[in-house]
């Protein structure tokens, strides 16, 4: 699942790809269960305003999930429902694999990214298809943002 | 053994009040012997996160459907997936999910095909039972591996493919259970569900419009028998289906999920003997070269060619 064309992985989205790559099929999907536990409250001002937040259509359960760029650094938003787990969890893959990078550093995280953690017989292509949205949303919002 | 029955007065209205169960009634029956609870979800996580005490799990994505052809498990595939959540032949399962339990209605709908005889569905679901206060647990059940026999799939009784569909134009009811937008052609998806690459939009011409949540009271169970009856067997001078005891049925929706909801409503709930839900649905339909389909409001006029062969 590895592809040496794209761009150096940023080390922290390379460290979660490590992390799932390195469990058995069965622990990855606890892995995934349990970074949607650790899914971060939304700032107060998105979450008095939550139609600051963009729907992504593409995922199986409602999401709203915003990439803000601050100082020149990006910050990934996201919110679901509890009974949504696994979009919690690829919310919460893309909120720690995302802030702190700069805006070129997500632009340039390869599309396939979803697909390159271990996932695909665990939660099935389509269902990953979710998590893709999210990323290619996030990289519009950040090139909408970019001066 | 199978075992005992719901009593409750709701479900002795319907034609098979033994496929159905209330939540009262399975807090009481969680130990019964020969009793599996099986959780099926649309969120692959949602098991991991609790779920009814002993329930076991069945994915529709990872257990039930081919990682690769689309279709479902063989009768290899389905012994060795029953027999390791601890389920013979003579168990009766009682399944349910989340989303109004569109995929445990499909996973029963998946294992009728099997021929498996006692399943039944929790009315309600699971979001009726979190609802109530009902407990839940992450403690996963180790359940003894058992022998489940070989049993070849029936894929004629219960369930339609496209030629079957196209066959049976003019020759009796078809239910499109999708939401109206996907139906007039508006949509081809599930608002706020991922578009999963349908390349025209409308429906099965003569189908008529019923979305699945008609079905449903507010509470996520299935609606007293008055009323489904008055749904799809009313007059349609009253705004019902006109189905008859002795029609031959087909429900389809986007890929077989919601229409499993309402397939289950009318053979178990209403008793109506020949229905079959079509799985390929419009993800197959609306992706067909030189299928017939109806665009707007209207269900349409049966094709000349499918007519002819009538």
């Amino acid at each position: 699942m590895t592809d040496t064309a794209t761009p150096a992985l940023p080390e922290q989205l390379a460290e979660i790809r490590e992390d799932f790559l390195a469990l058995t099929e069965r622990d990855r999907l606890q892995l995934l269960l349990e970074f949607a536990g650790e899914l971060p409250d939304l700032p107060e001002r998105y979450a008095s305003q939550p139609g600051l937040l963009e729907k992504v259509e593409e995922c199986q359960s409602p999401v709203r999930a915003f990439a803000e760029v601050r100082d020149g650094v990006v910050h990934f938003y996201a919110t679901a429902p509890q009974e949504a787990p696994t979009t919690r969890g690829f919310a919460s893959i893309l909120a720690q694999g995302l802030s702190g990078l700069t805006p070129q550093q997500v632009l340039d995280v390869p599309e396939d990214f979803p697909l390159s953690l271990g996932l695909t017989r665990a939660v099935s292509p389509l269902r990953l298809n979710g998590m893709a949205g999210m990323l290619t949303r996030a990289k519009r919002q950040v090139r909408e943002q970019l001066p | 053994m199978p075992a005992q029955l719901d009593p409750s007065p709701k479900l002795a209205e319907y034609a098979h009040p033994e496929r159905l169960v209330t939540t009262a009634w399975l807090a009481e029956h969680l130990d019964d012997p020969g009793l599996v609870v099986v959780e099926s979800d649309e969120d692959v996580l949602l098991y991991e996160t609790g779920h009814i005490p002993g329930a076991v799990k069945v994915d529709w994505h990872t257990d039930l459907l081919l990682p690769v052809e689309r279709d479902y498990l063989d009768g290899e595939g389905f012994a060795a997936l029953l027999g390791s959540k601890g389920i013979t032949r003579d168990t009766t399962i009682v399944l349910y999910g989340d989303k109004n339990n569109w995929w445990a209605a499909y996973t029963a709908w998946v294992f009728t095909l099997f021929g498996h005889e006692d399943v039944r569905l929790l009315d309600g679901g699971r979001n009726l039972w979190t609802a109530e206060g009902r407990e839940l647990t992450t403690d996963i059940p180790q359940r003894e591996r058992v022998d489940y026999p070989v049993v070849e799939r029936d894929d004629t009784t219960y369930r339609a493919f496209k030629e079957d569909v196209l066959a049976h134009l003019g020759r009796g009811p078809l239910v499109d259970i999708r939401s109206n937008p996907e139906y007039t052609g508006e949509r081809i998806a599930i608002p706020d569900y991922p578009e999963e690459g349908v390349l025209r939009g409308g429906h099965i011409p003569t189908a008529r419009n019923v979305p699945w949540a008609q079905a449903v009271a507010e509470d996520g169970t299935y609606k007293p028998r008055a009323e489904l009856e008055a749904i799809y067997q009313g007059s349609p001078e009253a705004g019902g289906l006109g189905i008859t005891a002795d029609d031959a049925v087909v429900t389809y929706c986007r890929i077989g999920e919601r229409s499993s909801h309402t397939w289950f409503a009318l053979k178990f709930l209403l008793g109506i003997e020949n229905v079959r839900n079509y799985d390929g649905s419009w993800t197959e339909w609306g992706n067909s070269v030189r299928v017939p389909i109806a665009a707007g409001a209207e269900p349409g006029e049966v094709p000349a060619r499918a007519g002819a062969a009538a």
